[in-house]
């Protein structure tokens, strides 16, 4: 089975669904594949279910939760082919303005091929490692996971519990959390560099929407009486079967007291896997310290056909995300002939001051929740970089000064490093930060791992039953 | 491990995980569903035995591997429970069964 279309868009979060409901609307024939099992990407993950059955619940989870319920709505309604539970893992751009590309994807088990004329890449971002010693102990979860089995699940954590790290997201959960009447021991701030975000202050201060949703978060937490620490370091967690004890620096003192989840935060990144495996071009963002791909104001990639929008081209934000998809959809609704340049033009007016009202809070917030360099290379030798095949900073650092492993491609060579189930997803940055840092060179220098499809698992099974022609040269026949 | 917080609706799923039959509401994914009934390892690594559970909840970090149904490998966060589901613990490496 291989499906033509116009439009094929990775992705159900904002930047996804907003894209399919504007080129949708102008005509386009679209295609959207999500991974998870409903529509809403991370931001609204479960939202159908909530408003539904669990009232409390999405007043406990705050108004720009419950604004995705509309948005999720009108999606659904739309003139939309929406495939969920579909992990794409190979994308093929096209060859030229008039053969489509090739895209494959497993969904209920079996595999699928779409013929995209154009393709969105909507993937969304994914939290940053916090490479901490104890990190991979059973009881770590990220704050998003935290977050994500509260909306998906209506869940929350038990006992003694302690949010850590920095970025908004840690306020948001544990307000949220305080709402349900859960309340967490303690929020440890390792926010480090306050001086750096003031230059920042005054474009944050024409973002209203942006600073008082933040203070209001502290005052929430403040009244709930919930231990805010603030600049803490030497985070260590400890455990066996799981995690027992946090350990901690705060005002010269240090702290070990027993927990019984810890849930660590330090920002979202893009989710790049697919993007990489396609070579699309990247850069380095120092603000934002990670790399997303080179794209014009209308989200177009280094590879024709190719569009990248929302976080996965670089973080936005959810409402930051809506506009970019907009402009790429409009912008790929123009390519095919749907609408006129100048039609596309005027209309993308408001979703461009739109985007530019949101990128308006960005350098702030990219600058005062910069993650501490030493959670970005982290020091300590013994601390676990590579989850998946267990290797540890002390060795890549010594791969880089005493093999003279130059980068990460080489890493994986010398110690499987980033060649785990994962495939780099949760190392990756963690990994280039610590060869630069030990070569002495800026990250960009040092480059990122080549990702190759499939970016999602799939067996020798499922390739056999692909229908696709098979190439004599490729099999040396 | 993780609680139900009140004001959720009382209809549940009978899934058996490592054997011991429990209830979870409909909607729920493995990950969810073991997060619900242990706080400890969900799978051991392949590499070194070490333990593991699920980390990121959204896809990524494949932490949460475990064999559902009886097919080894599976990212328990990406697969909604159902009727009578097998779920189980991984210990190690997979076996390739042919």
């Amino acid at each position: 089975m291989n499906q033509a279309c116009d439009l094929a868009i990775i992705g159900a979060g904002p930047a996804g669904m907003a894209a399919a409901l504007t080129a949708a609307n102008r005509g386009v024939n679209v295609v959207v594949l999500d991974e998870q099992p409903e529509p809403g990407g991370q931001i609204y993950r479960g939202i159908e279910r909530v408003e539904r059955t669990r009232a409390r619940h999405l007043e406990w989870l705050g108004p720009d939760y419950a604004a995705g319920a509309n948005f999720v709505r009108a999606f659904r309604n739309a003139k939309i082919e929406y495939l969920d539970g579909a992990q794409v893992w190979q994308i093929e751009a096209p060859a030229n303005d008039a053969s489509p590309g090739r895209l494959f994807y497993k969904r209920n088990g079996a595999v699928g091929q779409l013929s995209p004329r154009r393709v969105l890449i909507a993937t969304g971002a994914m939290e940053r490692p916090m490479p901490i010693p104890g990190w991979t102990l059973p009881g770590v979860l990220t704050c998003g996971a935290g977050q994500t089995v509260f909306k998906a699940n209506g869940l929350a954590p038990q006992g003694r519990f302690v949010l850590a790290g920095c970025g908004p997201l840690l306020l948001l959960y544990a307000a949220q959390l305080v709402r349900a009447g859960v309340k967490p021991a303690a929020i440890l701030e390792t926010t480090f560099n306050h001086g750096a975000a003031l230059p920042h202050a005054w474009k944050f201060f024409t973002t209203p929407e942006y600073w008082r949703k933040g203070l209001a978060l502290l005052r929430e937490l403040k009244a709930a009486g919930v231990p805010l620490r603030k600049n803490v370091t030497q985070l260590v967690l400890h455990g066996d079967a799981r995690v027992r004890e946090i350990e901690y620096q705060c005002g010269g003192k240090t702290t070990r007291e027993p927990v019984d989840q810890v849930f660590l935060h330090q920002g979202v990144v893009p989710n790049g896997n697919l993007a990489w495996s396609m070579n699309l071009a990247h850069a380095w963002d120092d603000a934002q310290r990670s790399f997303r791909p080179r794209l014009d104001e209308w989200g177009r990639s280094s590879t024709p056909g190719i569009f990248v929008a929302g976080d996965a081209g670089g973080i936005v934000g959810a409402k930051g995300a809506h506009a970019t998809g907009r402009l790429a959809a409009l912008a790929i609704a123009a390519d095919l002939g749907k609408i006129t340049i100048e039609g596309r033009d005027q209309q993308a007016r408001t979703p461009r001051a739109e985007l530019a009202k949101h990128q308006a809070a960005r350098p702030f917030l990219d600058a005062l929740y910069r993650p501490a360099p030493h959670w970005l290379a982290p020091q300590e030798a013994d601390t676990m970089v590579c989850r998946c095949e267990e290797i540890r900073a002390g060795e890549i650092r010594r791969l880089v000064t005493e093999q003279l492993c130059p980068g990460p491609n080489q890493m994986k060579s010398f110690a499987r490093c980033g060649m785990g189930p994962c495939q780099g997803r949760l190392c990756g940055l963690t990994v280039v930060e610590l060869i630069a840092q030990c070569r002495g060179v800026p990250v960009p220098e040092v480059g990122y791992y080549r990702i190759r499809p499939p970016v999602k698992p799939v067996t020798m099974g499922d390739l056999a039953t692909l229908d696709v022609p098979v190439r004599p040269d490729a099999v040396g026949l | 491990m993780f609680k139900l917080l009140p004001d959720t609706p009382s209809e549940r799923v009978t899934v058996l995980v490592d054997d011991v039959t429990v209830q979870v509401p409909p909607g729920y994914t493995a990950a969810a569903a073991m997060l619900m009934n242990t706080d400890e390892a969900t799978r051991t690594t392949a590499t070194s035995n070490q333990p593991r559970a699920p980390y990121c909840m959204m896809g990524v970090c494949f932490e949460c591997l475990m064999e559902i149904n009886g097919v080894p490998n599976q990212q328990g966060c990406l697969v909604i429970v159902s009727e009578g589901m097998r779920i189980n613990r991984q210990q190690g490496k997979r076996e390739i069964n042919v």
